[in-house]
């Protein structure tokens, strides 16, 4: 079983950095997104300040979703997704692999652009390590959340636009979280409670985002 | 559970059960606003205007249960398969988001006079705005698909994605420091509400209740009918074997 979720990260890795692009378009939209925000709102350092960690987490969770698309639209269209499912291992392995290499080529580049986009919204400097540790426990969990909208919208008409409908409302918990710890750190707050509610989130979906997804490509499969 | 799969059963108790609940709905919801309108107290400190009360609270309560009736059939036809159970979750997510969207509207009319906004943005009236987006989530998944059975299934398992919010709702004014007024009926201790606000509070929700069956019947019946004018195209255009 782990050998098969070796090698399946192993293969969308490959195929995700074959295909360069995806991982550098998310963090573009997502510095280009972020820097909207001072063109629209007006350059003032404490207002900016203010909402600096609310945009950055509102940003990172749509460049997350907008991304979910090639999570199982490709492998659904060539048949390959059909193939994967025969393997001897539960197919929620398959999609917490799918999942692992989908935060890897995503989640992870957004952590890494977000410190540089917080010294841009000049964010207070004593909420940086909260906003690290709060992404590094809410991305995957936006990750696998969105698995499951994106399993459900294969074949649909208009899946793409219909996926945010389907995950925002469930994207929710992690953003007011996610903010909510951030908000608590800059205001010299301990983050703790809402750190530990984001890791509450993340245990939460570990088990149960594969197993509705795997319902989900089944019945998308036959 | 099994004995009513049957959709030629389950319509000829349906049509047993319709004047039944008609008239149940006219009764409640009739008796239920003269008490609420004319013949109950004013509220102490709100005056009159705490009669929207009377119908903000059951439509509430009937969009938390309309959402746990599609949760609760989208199992039972994910697990068991049962033909009617699609049906009823179809049938009964719109009723449940026309419900959800007047407490909403009511909320907001109610909250001008009493708490001078429109809107905030607690823990209940949000939890609320995303039961909304849950349930126009649910409709447009079932028909975003061609192959009707196909669209079904995937709004099952979204419905029971999104449950975790119901008890979320009932809870958030215990959990988060609110706006919102906390528990004052279905609480340990039970009621804090006097019972001349009370009983008017019950019949309008049993009427709200009484309706949603009533509804909920007309459209299932209509959901079969309609699975049946499927079934006839399919055979006219492909021919008698097909379907």
């Amino acid at each position: 079983m782990m050998t098969t979720f070796f090698d399946v990260v192993h293969r969308d890795l490959r195929l995700a950095l074959r295909q360069g692009t995806d991982s550098i378009m998310v963090v573009a939209f997502f510095v280009l997104t972020v820097v909207l925000f001072p063109f629209g709102i007006g350059p003032e350092s404490n207002v900016l300040e203010r909402v600096a960690p609310g945009v950055l987490w509102v940003v990172a969770l749509l460049a997350s979703m907008l991304s979910l698309d090639r999570l199982f639209q490709a492998d659904y269209e060539d048949g390959s997704l059909e193939l994967l499912s025969l393997t001897p291992a539960p197919l929620s392995v398959l999609v917490i692999a799918k999942v692992t290499a989908h935060w890897l080529t995503t989640g992870l580049p957004l952590m890494a652009a977000a410190p540089l986009l917080a010294v841009l919204l000049n964010m207070n400097a004593d909420g940086f390590s909260t906003l690290m540790l709060a992404m590094l426990l809410g991305t995957p969990s936006l990750s696998l959340i969105g698995a499951i909208g994106a399993g459900l919208v294969l074949g649909a008409r208009r899946g793409g636009v219909l996926v945010s409908l389907l995950i925002l409302p469930l994207y929710v918990p992690v953003l007011i979280f996610g903010v909510g710890a951030v908000d608590a750190a800059v205001h010299g707050f301990s983050p703790k409670a809402q750190l530990l509610v984001l890791g509450a989130i993340l245990l939460a979906a570990l088990p149960m985002a594969p197993w509705a997804t795997s319902a989900a490509l089944r019945q998308a499969i036959e | 559970m099994h004995r009513f799969a049957n959709p030629a059963r389950f319509l000829r108790i349906a049509a047993v059960v319709l004047p039944w609940s008609a008239a149940a709905t006219a009764l409640f919801l009739g008796a239920g606003l003269y008490y609420a309108l004319i013949a109950s107290p004013g509220d102490y400190q709100q005056g009159e205007s705490v009669r929207i009360m009377y119908i903000h609270v059951p439509t509430a309560w009937m969009g938390m249960f309309c959402y746990t009736a599609v949760a609760v059939s989208s199992a039972v036809a994910l697990i068991w398969k049962h033909p009617l159970a699609d049906l009823i979750a179809k049938a009964s997510s719109p009723v449940g988001a026309a419900f959800t969207f007047i407490c909403l509207v009511t909320g907001a009319l109610w909250g001008k006079p009493m708490w001078g906004t429109w809107w905030v943005w607690d823990a209940r009236l949000t939890s609320m705005l995303i039961l909304l987006f849950l349930y126009f989530g649910h409709m447009a998944l079932i028909n975003a698909f061609d192959d009707p059975t196909r669209g079904a299934k995937a709004a099952a398992i979204l419905a029971l994605a999104g449950f975790i919010n119901v008890p979320i709702i009932k809870f958030s004014v215990d959990w988060w420091n609110t706006l919102h007024q906390p528990a004052s009926v279905v609480k340990m201790g039970g009621p804090a509400i006097d019972p001349s606000m009370l009983v008017p509070l019950l019949l309008m929700a049993a009427g709200c209740k009484a309706y949603y069956i009533l509804v909920l019947i007309l459209r299932v019946r209509a959901e079969i009918a309609g699975a049946k004018i499927r079934t006839i195209r399919l055979m006219q255009v492909h021919g008698r074997n097909a379907a």
